[in-house]
């Protein structure tokens, strides 16, 4: 139960030397957040522009798929995304948990929906190409599959977070789900991978792509980054939210309410 | 109630194990004088498994191939069902706060509890399966794995499912909340169950299989009582 060990400052007012927590206190980290949102949303709004710029003018169209691969400057980087984030977010928790720090609580906490909307993207925008390419919106392919469980993992962490009222333990408890959920995911993914082998059904193999042509290449990585730098936007935005709602007792929060 | 078997009057120097079995019958002992919730269980997954051939037709061909994934979906569905009370009977009258004092480690509480559980869903479940699987037609070897799955992976249901009833002890709409939380987890579970008598089905080798749903129990074992208990601390503290 080491996991459970109460920090033994509970309000870690930044008192150590080291400047590395005194970032934690959501004081401190709200004016920075703020400063680091423009930032990444420039980034993003860049990235985006030359990656997609890239993708649909540069990049040549696919011999066998026509111009229905674009789709995959979106999705690819999405379903990346859904899973890069579903780590993130554990990671968070975790730590929140173990050191009982609200803003790690708040960081897993406000990385859970744009996850979801990531993994919704992802499925969305594969039943896009699905349809052209296969001719169904959705197969029973092991990838499409686990991530739409991942959807529901992420609904799962969403629901139980909201239906508990006092939010420090609404945090403490999706922590704890989040752990099992990424001790799980591995499982799941090799589970439905061995189930889809050996259900072999209509579904089409496409893990083996066709060697990329350089601009194809380019204009995913671009996009990919824009999409990090997106999500790591908007997670700043929601944690900064999540701090004036939960911190609005103190001044400070009234402050920032205030001058906004 | 809580008289009945508190691992807390227990004198010192009796073992932990002692604390868990005290858990074990005091639980068989509720479940014994309310026979009327085991036995809904049991009547949920008949009812489940028999509304399948009157919506999807009386074709036995069909029936056969599709049976091992009905009965496994109908016994997660039925082992959620008791899961919701597994930790909140204990909340309302006390006694749960009572466990989380007692000396012996929480998890095992919970491992005994998670025992009780499967003992009075799981356990009825896989032996009233060959019935199930007489009225879906299926071989008699392929009716055996049905059942050695059952046995091996109702478990890790009863076991994960404790998590997530721990996560969920006195929240509103605990019941349904527990089946979003545990059914996408247990889904290798579902795979590798239904699996096994699939392989049999068709003459295939089910060895690996039963491998793999032994591992899931190893590790729910080990994992799903110290995450249970984890959860259980943090919704009384």
């Amino acid at each position: 139960m080491a996991i459970l060990t109460t920090h033994p400052h509970p309000h870690p007012l930044p008192r150590s030397t080291t400047n590395w927590f005194a970032w934690a206190a959501p004081q401190r980290f709200y004016p920075l957040a703020g400063r680091m949102v423009v930032v990444f949303a420039l980034l993003a709004a860049a990235l985006a522009a030359i990656g997609l710029y890239i993708g649909l003018v540069v990049a040549p169209t696919d011999a066998q798929q026509g111009d229905a691969y674009r789709i995959i400057f979106v999705h690819v980087p999405a379903a990346w995304m859904s899973m890069v984030i579903y780590v993130a977010m554990a990671f968070w928790a975790g730590i929140g948990l173990a050191f009982n720090a609200r803003l790690a609580a708040m960081f897993a906490r406000a990385l859970a929906p744009t996850g979801a909307l990531m993994t919704f993207l992802a499925l969305w925008t594969g039943a896009l190409w699905g349809k052209p390419t296969w001719g169904a919106w959705w197969v029973w392919d092991a990838r499409l599959t686990s991530e739409l469980i991942l959807l529901f993992l992420y609904i799962g962490f969403l629901s139980l977070h909201a239906a508990i009222d006092d939010v420090r333990r609404a945090d403490r408890a999706a922590a704890v789900l989040a752990l099992v959920g990424v001790v799980n995911v591995p499982i799941i993914y090799f589970s439905v991978k061995w189930w889809n082998t050996l259900h072999q059904g209509a579904s089409v193999s496409f893990s083996k792509a066709p060697t990329m042509a350089t601009p194809m290449l380019t204009g995913m990585l671009l996009m990919a980054l824009a999409l990090w730098m997106y999500c790591i936007a908007v997670t700043l935005v929601r944690v900064r939210t999540l701090m004036l709602e939960r911190e609005g007792h103190t001044a400070w929060a009234r402050q920032a309410l205030e001058a906004r | 109630m809580n008289t009945l078997a508190l691992p807390v009057s227990e004198p010192h120097g009796a073992g932990a194990l002692h604390g868990m079995r005290c858990i074990v019958a005091r639980d068989l002992r509720i479940a014994l004088r309310r026979p009327a919730d085991s036995a809904a269980v049991l009547f949920f997954f008949v009812i489940v498994v028999s509304l399948f051939p009157l919506g999807i037709g009386p074709e036995p061909e069909l029936l056969r191939r599709m049976a091992p994934g009905i009965v496994w979906v109908a016994a997660l569905l039925a082992s959620m069902l008791s899961l919701a009370r597994l930790f909140a009977d204990d909340l309302s009258d006390g006694t749960l706060e009572q466990q989380l004092l007692s000396p012996t480690p929480l998890s095992l509480l919970v491992l005994g509890k998670a025992f009780a559980h499967w003992l009075c869903s799981g356990l009825p479940l896989a032996l009233v399966s060959p019935l199930l699987a007489l009225q879906f037609g299926l071989p008699s070897g392929a009716m055996g794995v049905l059942v050695v799955t059952l046995l091996l992976g109702t478990p890790v249901l009863s076991l994960v499912g404790a998590i997530g009833a721990a996560l969920t002890v006195g929240v509103r709409g605990a019941g349904v909340l527990l089946s979003l939380l545990v059914l996408p987890l247990v889904i290798p579970v579902l795979i590798f169950g239904a699996g096994a008598v699939d392989a049999s089905l068709v003459g295939a080798g089910v060895a690996g299989h039963f491998s793999l749903l032994g591992a899931m129990l190893v590790l729910a074992l080990a994992g799903a009582p110290p995450a249970a208990a984890a959860a259980l601390r943090i919704a009384l503290e």
